[in-house]
């Protein structure tokens, strides 16, 4: 069993915790990830690691609930435990094998959006550690939806926010943010860090290529083991399968298939949907009108 | 009763079975198991115990069975395997013991395997345990992955004393026995659990979600954690994919996947959180025994399966049990066909699988008829769901992190078959790791002599 020592709501629908889990913390990485299973019926599910405190054998996760599994964990509280807890998984970031000195003099953009911005923690924080200063933009739907944000500006050379609907700081995409800087501002690149929802990703890359800037991204396709055994997250890269799960999740945005990517996500939302119905009425979900058949 | 052929076994209706997860075959029961005892010539110079890849002394349990000392019979077992509950389940007997059989020259061989699992069984029913040694020598062996080799390598060396650990990758112990192999070939609670548990009883632990060369590398094992040898038993998990248009489409599910979705997560299961495309047309293409696991859980979660092999029956590489049942059970073979392309709906879904007809030509280097295509035979199979069972290769997560580990040209970990010695200094290794993807029982051949060579690393040491 592996305790929760913290669980704390971030926004609406999005959760942090802190878990017990001494091999992980140990040997964990930037851009690396676990899998979590609740207990006997849950699903193992592919979580980001957020931080990590070797010392006390802690690993931070970030989630925000999508489904029926997501629902049932976010009523976990601190003092409760989850069944198995594996990791690390995926290969760490690139820049955590390059030399430091190189790394230094490089110029160094960091993207996140909305509980990308856990995954996103971690590196800007061993930018930090390592004596570089990184900029980051991290965008949000809205201000109540925004997370990390007073830990990412301790560990962020220039932040910038966005929010979709400019409740808080900028008004915009992430992609604007960036045009500006670049365009504007004068800024330039060497090479660029972009994790949030796909489609972020995607319109991300799109732009990057413009500039002609190297843009690495994370994938979180569907899993099941997440030690390369089953290719459910396989991802088309260049004219290369990959399965997210060892050879990445990080791969270059550029070649990224992203249309298809999106599509396989979808694979069990049909699914998904109507497990959360059946969670969230409880005995009332009878009446079949999610396509069921009204269940037993 | 005719001396010539087995006493039956009993097995569920095809029909029942075909929408049940139980297991369907039955087994012996006292008298039926005493029967086909009584048929066993009891050969001095057996010749089905050198059929036997770990070397039972088939004659002599089957002679206590037949006096009806059952629990003398699960002794002499125990001696040389340490899963038998599963062995008489899922070993290819008919071309182990009972293909040497001596009854078999002129009538059935003796149903060895089922006598082996009656004995098993019974012991299990009765409360047999393993006697855990009375003291320890001491030195820690760690070994990785739990399936039929790991587990094997680890029952051996916990009864010479050693304080053995496995690590497993995934939240539950038995490998393969438990991701792979389908509760109705292979129970899960009764059987599998079982024989885990009783490895326990001889003071083996079990670490599970630990992913050695994620979790700590071979070399931390050693340094820090005070191992003295360690046996790898990671098996082959690697699924293996065509490479043909479509294949990326939503409904297409490496055998793999979709096994451990129904046997690892019990998608199957009311209650369970993990979900399983439940096709209704479905297509697996291949024709082993993944394979035949893969098409009759389609079939048992409601759909109407095919199977797609590019060869001839014939060739098969699936045990003949396993064909025969999946054909009572109303699998439709469609034999010397091979899938050319996916096709894919506009919403990214499986719609159906055009196939192109084989026929045999020259044999090729595996010594079989090389398939070749028939000129303008494509045909188009209506489909919501493909499974592709192309066999799998060893994962390379271990070698890849461990330095001094060579490894061949298909990633098998490179090691010597008497003792299972790699490359790297107290670092033994043997199963599907070492060979690629084979059975069960020769896993376990594979995890006895490791344990046999780790035994004569430390004892020199």
């Amino acid at each position: 069993m592996y305790q929760i020592t913290k669980a704390e709501k971030l926004a609406d629908k999005i959760f942090l915790m802190d878990v017990k889990a001494e091999r992980v913390a140990k040997s964990c990485q930037p851009g690396q990830f676990i899998i979590v299973k609740m207990d006997e019926k849950g699903e193992r599910i592919p979580l980001t690691i957020c931080d990590y405190n070797r010392e006390e054998g802690l690993v931070t996760i970030v989630f925000q609930i999508v489904g029926a599994s997501t629902e049932r964990m976010s009523k976990l509280q601190a003092g409760d435990s989850f069944q198995d807890f594996v990791g690390p998984l995926g290969v760490a970031s690139e820049f955590v094998e390059e030399d430091v000195e190189e790394l230094k003099g490089k110029k160094i953009l960091f993207v996140a959006g909305g509980v990308g911005a856990a995954p996103v923690y971690p590196q800007v924080k061993w930018m930090h550690e390592h004596g570089i200063d990184v900029d980051v933009i991290v965008g949000s739907k809205t201000k109540d939806m925004l997370i990390l944000e007073n830990e990412m500006r301790e560990v962020a050379g220039n932040l910038y926010i966005t929010t979709d609907d400019g409740s808080y700081e900028r008004k915009g995409m992430v992609t604007e943010v960036i045009k500006d800087l670049i365009e504007n501002q004068g800024k330039k690149y060497d090479f660029c860090v972009a994790i949030g929802p796909m489609i972020m990703m995607k319109f991300v890359c799109l732009l990057t290529k413009q500039y002609d800037l190297h843009t690495i991204v994370s994938m979180n396709p569907i899993m099941v083991d997440g030690t390369g055994m089953c290719g459910a997250c396989r991802v088309t890269v260049g004219d290369e399968v990959k399965f997210a799960c060892v050879d990445g999740p990080e791969f270059d945005g550029h070649l990224v298939n992203f249309d298809e990517a999106m599509k396989r996500q979808q694979m069990y939302k049909t699914q998904e949907g109507r497990a959360m119905l059946k969670l969230t009425e409880g005995d009332t979900h009878k009446n079949g009108g999610c396509g069921c058949g009204g269940d037993k | 009763m005719d001396v010539m052929k087995k006493v039956p076994v009993r097995e569920q209706d095809p029909k029942v079975r075909a929408t049940n997860f139980e297991e369907v075959c039955l087994g012996y029961n006292d008298e039926e198991a005493k029967a086909e005892a009584e048929r066993c010539l009891k050969c001095k110079n057996a010749q089905c115990r050198k059929g036997c890849p770990v070397s039972i002394n088939i004659p002599e349990f089957i002679r206590s069975v037949q006096e009806g000392d059952n629990k003398k019979a699960y002794e002499i077992i125990s001696e040389d395997s340490a899963l038998p509950a599963i062995c008489g389940r899922v070993c290819p007997q008919e071309s182990q013991c009972e293909g040497k059989c001596v009854r078999g020259v002129k009538g059935e061989p003796i149903s060895i395997g089922k006598l082996e699992r009656y004995v098993a069984d019974w012991a299990r029913e009765n409360g047999i345990v393993p006697e855990k040694p009375a003291t320890t020598n001491g030195k820690k062996v760690a070994v990785i992955g739990s399936g039929p080799a790991g587990l094997t390598c680890a029952g051996e060396l916990a009864k010479l004393g050693y304080e053995v650990t496995i690590f497993e990758a995934l939240h539950e112990a038995g490998g393969v026995l438990v991701y792979g192999i389908p509760e109705f070939r292979l129970p899960k609670e009764t059987v599998v659990k079982n024989e885990v548990e009783n490895l326990k009883k001889l003071g083996v632990k079990i670490e599970t979600n630990v992913i050695v060369s994620k979790s700590v590398t071979i070399d931390e094992l050693f340094e820090e954690e005070g191992f003295e040898a360690v046996f790898i038993g990671s098996g082959a998990g690697l699924p293996k994919f065509m490479g043909i248009p479509g294949e990326q489409a939503n409904g297409v599910f490496s055998a793999n996947e979709y096994l451990t979705r129904n046997n690892l997560m019990k998608a199957f299961r009311e209650g369970s959180d993990t979900p399983i495309a439940r096709g209704q047309r479905v297509a697996v293409v291949g024709g082993g025994n993944v394979a035949m696991d893969a098409a009759r859980t389609a079939l048992r979660l409601g759909a109407k399966v095919y199977i797609v092999y590019r060869r001839s029956e014939e060739e098969l590489p699936a045990r003949a049990e396993e064909v025969h049942h999946a054909k009572e059970e109303g699998i439709i073979f469609e034999l010397l066909t091979n899938p050319t392309e996916i096709l894919v709906d506009e919403n990214g879904w499986v719609k159906g699988m055009r196939c192109v007809r084989m026929e045999l030509g020259e044999p090729d280097a595996s010594g079989r008829r090389r398939p070749v295509e028939v000129p303008n035979s494509e045909f188009d199979l209506e489909l919501d769901t493909v499974i592709m069972s192309l066999g799998t290769s060893p994962n390379p997560l271990i070698s890849s992190t461990t330095k001094g580990l060579d490894v061949n040209k298909h990633r098998c970990i490179i090691a010597e078959e008497e003792t299972g010695k790699t490359t790297k200094d107290g670092v033994y290794a043997g199963g599907d790791a070492v060979t690629g993807a084979a059975t069960v029982i020769l896993a376990m051949e594979a995890g006895k002599k490791g344990a046999k060579g780790i035994h004569e690393y430390l004892s020199n040491k």
